[in-house]
């Protein structure tokens, strides 16, 4: 094992970090490992890897790893019912699906995610989660934490600092959970809001609650601080060396397939695309010339494409042919701004050139874009 | 929420054991194949029913949210065959057997129950599960006529997977002549052997004369070579592709780009295409690229081609124009907004830089800068993609010299850029030079627009190429 130098960092002096050489030969009973990356792809598929290619009946993994901003949707969620999607586009905010069910979270460098991997035999959340709040309370002692029946952990008995959800596969399993230490608040609040009106479906809803950074309670605390507590406990638990090993998502030699995980992860069809089947039912108002219509519009969403589309336009408003063209387009194409702009403005092309016509067409798409 | 633990069985109940019974117990052992009553009328495997096993922690119900297979897929055993959700846990079920799925118990967001048939199962016959279940057909030759076969006291040497081969074929290693080494049988020549049977696998005779062809190391005086000696004939064998055609329908923007092109085949194209010589342009930009990264804007060639072709369009109005459906009238645009053709992840889109005729190469620069990171984020809006009236396509960047562009409606014109080369050249004094050479394909609407004017307009476009300074004259 190569030990670094860790003169320079007095907040390491208690952990050892080993490079990735010895990452498969680490002692039994268990293995701490926190990633480089703050790519929420990457730290998805490192999880998936874990759980596809580790054999966890010998040693047990606790995997460590932040993000840069991002939304991670949970597997069988509904992205336009949880979040703010035209925001998260305009503050390039990342949208990802992970493969564990439960609600949608935020996260950003102020919060840690905690992957508890286990045989499926041994998965086992409730103790998880006791072992972080031992670790927070061996920590700062006067803290109130204590988890709750729904798997969340909760500050001063009224505020939820960390989310809970779950992978079970054929032989492994894995449980992990979020730990807000200092997020930003106030885009977390304002990128799980969504404006989309209208929405019908049986998508796992997510149960909004009021949270609080452990910082705002202890603004001694730093994040290295609390993984660090975790990791310890973790070792005691496990009667491991308390030492983390670092890894690096994009390393193809170490975790050989990673780089097709972390693509899968980033493809329409698997952040949009595994959307349940829902349907949007709402109203357009659309201000045109002197007068306000109002535009009812229905449409089924399956695999995120438009199934069936239905708008409620007065007649003649816009001529029967390109009325039809603009139905026949957007059934099969994606529930989504950008391949429906592309659509509705090649359909301009074809039609004939009328200023008149193509006000209404562009005021009637941009508003049914908005849905998007 | 119920946290009594549930024992779920997990032993297999099999629809067979109620009939079973009538059949006599002997006569099992000595039928051919055993097939057992059911009530599908279709195959001849055996049903099973598979459990929701046991999720943990209490959990005694599932929602159950993705079907992976559907009823007449065939599985594998440990292939997914749905994801179920209980309580933020999302649970991947996988497949016990190898079989057909006969039956799905549940719908999409039902809730299944632990210990409860998940599906229904139908297993291969020949993968019996159970061992009172026997399958037999012609009987197979016994293990010790494969492990040391003689030929006139030889022993043929074969390897095990050569054996299987023989024995699952019912072969006698006996009857095949090796062309390994040491006559070692290999499984090339066992596919020989079966390429010379008339297809059907005979059950071996024991009291059949068997002649087996002449070993190599022999020979055969006065008879012809062909016939004495057993040349090793390579079978063609067709060369196993398992690639499939796949067939998807036509959406986003693929079904954009038949619109339009099946929009634009009305429209009478010609041709013309001609060299520049972008020497001069080359050196400005260099000039000017450290200036505009300073102001923050990247300078490409794009904003000298644009602006020059703005410049033409002042000169020749009618490649800025449009043709009315029923060819009855041509409106000249006042706004030059020339489209450049992008390539995204999705696909071809061709935003505009708006009113080139009033934007300064700089001006253009910066519009194209935020058209760019737009259209590769995915977030171009309507108005980026709408009026258009003009089009240049910079192929070049990718590759290519001469193309053959194609009009986008309701336009009437477009250009398409190769890529620039170093070229050697004639300069006037008769001296060979390095030049940077681009070619410039046109298309036009032959029904408006002439050859001539086509050539006219290209010739002004290229001079203010060749020579930038002249440019500035006519800068409006």
């Amino acid at each position: 094992m190569v030990l670094q130098s860790l003169k320079n960092c007095l907040w390491l002096s208690c952990i050892l970090r080993t490079p990735k050489a010895c990452f498969w030969s680490t002692a039994s009973g268990g293995l701490i490992i926190q990633s480089v990356s703050n790519d929420v792809y990457q730290n998805l598929a490192v999880e998936d890897w874990i759980h596809d290619h580790m054999d966890l009946e010998k040693q047990q993994v606790l995997f460590l790893w932040r993000n840069s901003p991002a939304v991670v949707i949970g597997r069988h969620q509904n992205p336009w019912q949880e979040c703010n999607l035209r925001l998260l586009r305009q503050k390039n905010i990342k949208l990802a699906r992970r493969r564990s069910g439960g609600g949608t979270v935020y996260h950003d460098l102020g919060n840690i995610n905690l992957t508890f991997f286990t045989t499926r035999k041994k998965y086992e959340r409730m103790e998880n989660l006791k072992l972080v709040v031992k670790a927070l309370k061996a920590l700062r002692p006067q803290l109130d934490v204590h988890v709750t029946d729904r798997y969340d952990i909760l500050l001063d008995r009224q505020y939820k600092i960390s989310g809970t959800a779950a992978k079970l596969g054929r032989t492994s399993a894995y449980h992990h959970c979020t730990l807000l230490c200092n997020a930003d608040k106030f885009v977390l609040s304002s990128v799980l809001k969504s404006p989309y009106k209208g929405l019908k479906s049986n998508a796992t809803p997510s149960v909004p609650a009021s949270v609080k950074n452990l910082f705002e309670e202890d603004p001694s605390l730093t994040s290295e601080m609390l993984l660090d507590a975790i990791a310890k406990e973790y070792a005691m638990q496990h009667q491991i060396d308390h030492h983390i090993t670092v890894i690096n998502p994009a390393d193809e030699t170490l975790l050989p397939g990673i780089s097709n995980k972390t693509k899968e992860l980033q493809t329409w069809e698997w952040v949009y695309g595994k959307t349940p089947k829902f349907s949007v039912s709402t109203c357009l108002n659309i201000a045109y010339k002197d007068s306000v219509l109002d535009v009812k519009v229905n449409m089924d969403v399956k695999h995120g494409r438009i199934e069936v589309c239905n708008i409620d336009l007065p007649e003649q408003w816009l001529p029967p042919g390109l009325y039809s063209e603009l139905v026949k387009s957007l059934t099969g194409s994606k529930f989504c701004p950008n391949e429906t702009t592309t659509l509705v403005t090649t359909l301009l092309r074809v039609c004939p050139q009328d200023d008149e016509l193509h006000s209404r067409w562009s005021l009637l798409c941009e508003n049914m874009i908005m849905l998007m | 929420v119920c946290t009594h633990r549930v024992r779920s069985c997990s032993s297999i109940r099999f629809i067979k054991s109620k009939y079973v019974c009538v059949f006599d117990k002997s006569a099992l052992k000595f039928s051919h194949q055993q097939r057992l009553f059911r009530t599908s009328a279709v195959s001849c495997g055996q049903i099973v029913q598979f459990k929701l096993s046991d999720i943990g922690e209490g959990i005694t119900e599932v929602t159950v949210k993705e079907w992976y297979i559907k009823e007449g897929d065939s599985v594998s055993q440990f292939d997914s065959i749905c994801e179920v959700q209980s309580d933020k846990a999302s649970v991947t079920i996988t497949s016990r057997y190898d079989g057909i799925i006969r039956k799905l118990h549940y719908s999409i967001d039902d809730i299944a129950f632990v210990g409860k048939p998940l599906v229904d199962i139908e297993i291969d016959a020949s993968k019996g599960v159970a061992p009172e279940e026997d399958v037999v057909e012609t009987p197979p030759m016994s293990h010790e006529e494969h492990t040391h076969q003689e030929i006139k006291g030889h022993k043929t040497l074969a390897t095990p997977a050569v054996r299987r081969l023989a024995m699952e074929n019912n072969i006698k290693l006996s009857e095949v002549v090796g062309t390994g080494k040491d006559n070692r049988i290999l499984k090339e020549d066992i596919l020989n052997y079966l390429a010379k049977q008339t297809g059907a696998i005979l059950p071996p005779s024991p009291k059949a004369e068997i002649v087996p062809p002449l070993r190599k190391t022999e020979t055969v005086p006065a008879a012809p070579k062909d016939k004495a000696r057993k040349i090793p004939v390579p079978v063609s064998r067709p060369i196993a592709f398992a690639g499939k055609d796949r067939t998807e329908p036509v959406t986003g923007f693929q079904k954009a780009m038949v619109k339009t092109m099946s929009a634009a085949l009305k429209i009478p194209h010609f041709g013309y295409c001609d060299e520049i010589d972008l020497t001069q342009l080359v050196q400005l930009r260099e000039e000017l690229k450290p200036l505009a990264e300073l102001r923050g804007v990247k300078l490409s060639f794009m904003p000298f081609f644009i602006k020059a072709a703005s410049l033409g369009l002042l000169q020749y109005p009618v490649l800025n124009a449009s043709l009315d459906e029923n060819c009855q009238n041509v409106t000249y645009k006042a706004s030059h907004n020339i489209g450049v053709a992008m390539d995204t992840e999705q696909g071809l889109i061709v935003p505009n830089v708006k009113n080139v005729q009033v934007c300064s190469v700089f001006d253009i620069a910066v519009e194209l800068n935020r058209l760019q990171s737009l259209g590769s984020a995915g977030q171009l809006g309507t108005s980026d993609l709408t009026g258009g009236t003009f089009t240049l396509s910079n192929i070049g960047t990718i590759g290519g010299t001469y193309a053959k562009p194609v009009i986008l409606p309701p336009e009437v014109a477009i250009g398409a850029l190769g890529k620039i080369q170093v070229l050697p050249r004639f300069n006037g004094k008769g001296e060979v030079f390095k030049a940077q050479i681009m070619n410039v394909s046109w298309s036009a609407d032959h029904r408006i627009i002439d050859g001539a004017t086509m050539a006219r307009f290209s010739n002004l476009w290229k001079s203010y190429l060749e020579n930038p300074a002249s440019m500035l004259l006519d800068l409006k």
